[in-house]
């Protein structure tokens, strides 16, 4: 039966409207509402919260990981299907739904401080799981999609991640030149300012250089960085003028809490991972072994298989439902939602991924990124081949 | 010769100057660039380059 090999039963993606959950968490301050206005129980300000940190990883341990990837038959059609596109604009209008009704809550709703701060943090991880949204957007070629990228960042103040995840981050990625790649022995809290800071510094010389050979201007209407920052002001400024000053306090200090959500997500993709150097000092190029990756189901699903890290770096213009695992990756013992509450605990993040970078690199760690401050002692704790 | 721009990060390709250290020659045209070449800076797809006019 040779016929057989052409006729094998026609796949189907078993996500596929999974991801429609992408959607539905973006909404997740005003279910928690809804559920206060039903029982009464302020403890449901706190919903997004409870679900992201406890749910969310609870799931990943209970239904686990799925490896399985689309067969190499489906991935260009898989790719074109308007559905995925669709299903991730759709995720844009209830964010801001959520932003302009917690930011009207926060101001009018006459809240007491355990639900105002409930809200604020509720707020705060829609808008930080949106820069997900972004940056699934960010990464396509077409117009509108990189305008609806600007938009979905405007809420968290993300701008600049527009400029600098595509060409700063993955041109730079896992070598101690990246802001966004975290090193050995730095801790979340040494690993956000210095990333946050090097990021905006990064995206604005990236812009400047770019219209600097064009012979115009960094402050240009064409900087990007401006384009999207412009985006915030003007929301900001028209939630102000509607809500009174007191609106503005809130968008900073929620967008503050989700741009550090995606910091702490950008801290566990690449941890003292590092590309080796060429003989004229120019990086080995990004590969698998360059990323941690985790397949466990229900974060995939809520971030549309970011943890698929590896693929997404060696094709970044892959669109989310096509990436695929890789075997003999770098491996994340849980999925990205629970491994953000160890990296907040800096001594159990290190006792429990160092020993993972210093296996990865069969213990000769001259190979790994370590901060540069602890880099000699471990280095002679381990040995090195060039030492 | 003319210059290709990669949509992700930026990286240019100019046909002038190939990609020697990837085997690629110094005047070697865009379309005789092999498909399963990717950029050297961020791993895009060749299908993910724009022809550009830079002087």
């Amino acid at each position: 039966m040779t016929t057989a090999t052409f006729s094998a039963p026609a796949w189907t993606d078993k996500k596929r409207y999974l991801w429609l959950l992408g959607i539905v968490v973006m909404g997740l301050p005003l279910y928690g509402y809804g559920l206060y206005l039903w029982t009464g129980l302020s403890l449901f300000f706190w919903t997004t919260p409870v679900i992201v940190y406890t749910l969310i990883p609870l799931l990943d341990r209970v239904i686990g990981e799925d490896e399985s990837n689309p067969p190499d038959g489906t991935m260009a059609s898989l790719a074109q299907e308007k559905y995925y596109r669709y299903v991730v604009y759709a995720a844009i209008p209830v964010q801001y739904l959520s932003f302009v009704w917690g930011t009207y809550m926060a101001v009018r709703g006459n809240l007491q401080w355990y639900q105002w701060l409930g809200l604020l943090i509720s707020v705060g991880m829609t808008s930080g799981l949106a820069i997900n949204v972004g940056h699934e957007l960010g990464h396509q070629t077409s117009k509108l999609e990189r305008w609806l990228a600007k938009i979905a960042l405007a809420p968290v103040m993300y701008g600049h991640f527009y400029v600098e995840h595509n060409r700063g981050h993955h041109v730079r990625v896992a070598t101690p030149e990246d802001p966004a790649t975290s090193r050995f022995g730095e801790s979340f809290y040494e690993f956000l300012p210095r990333c946050v800071y090097g990021s905006i510094k990064s995206a604005w010389e990236i812009e400047k250089l770019r219209l600097a050979k064009q012979g115009k201007s960094v402050w240009s209407i064409e900087n990007d960085n401006l384009q999207a920052w412009a985006i915030t002001v003007a929301l900001f400024g028209a939630m102000t003028v509607w809500l009174g000053w007191w609106a503005l306090p809130f968008m900073i200090v929620q967008g503050a809490y989700g741009g550090g959500l995606l910091e702490v997500v950008n801290y566990l993709e690449h941890y003292g991972l590092r590309r080796q150097q060429k003989a004229d000092g120019s990086y080995e190029r990004c590969q698998p072994h360059h990323s941690w990756n985790s397949n466990h189901s229900a974060t995939n699903i809520f971030l549309y298989h970011l943890q698929r890290h590896s693929d997404h770096h060696a094709n970044p213009t892959r669109s989310f439902q096509t990436l695929r695992n890789f075997d003999g990756v770098p491996r994340l013992p849980s999925g990205y939602a629970g491994m953000i509450m160890v990296a907040y605990i800096p001594w159990l993040w290190f006792r429990l991924m160092d020993p993972k970078v210093v296996q990865y690199y069969g213990g000769d760690m001259s190979r790994a990124n370590i901060k540069p401050s602890i880099r000699a002692r471990i280095l002679a704790k381990y040995g090195s081949a060039t030492a | 010769m003319k210059k290709w721009r990669c949509l992700v990060c930026d990286f240019v390709y100019d046909e002038a100057k190939g990609v020697p250290e990837e085997g690629i020659a110094p005047g070697t045209r865009w379309e005789d660039v092999p498909d399963s070449w990717t950029c050297p800076d961020c791993g895009a797809a060749k299908s993910d380059f724009v022809m550009e006019e830079i002087d």
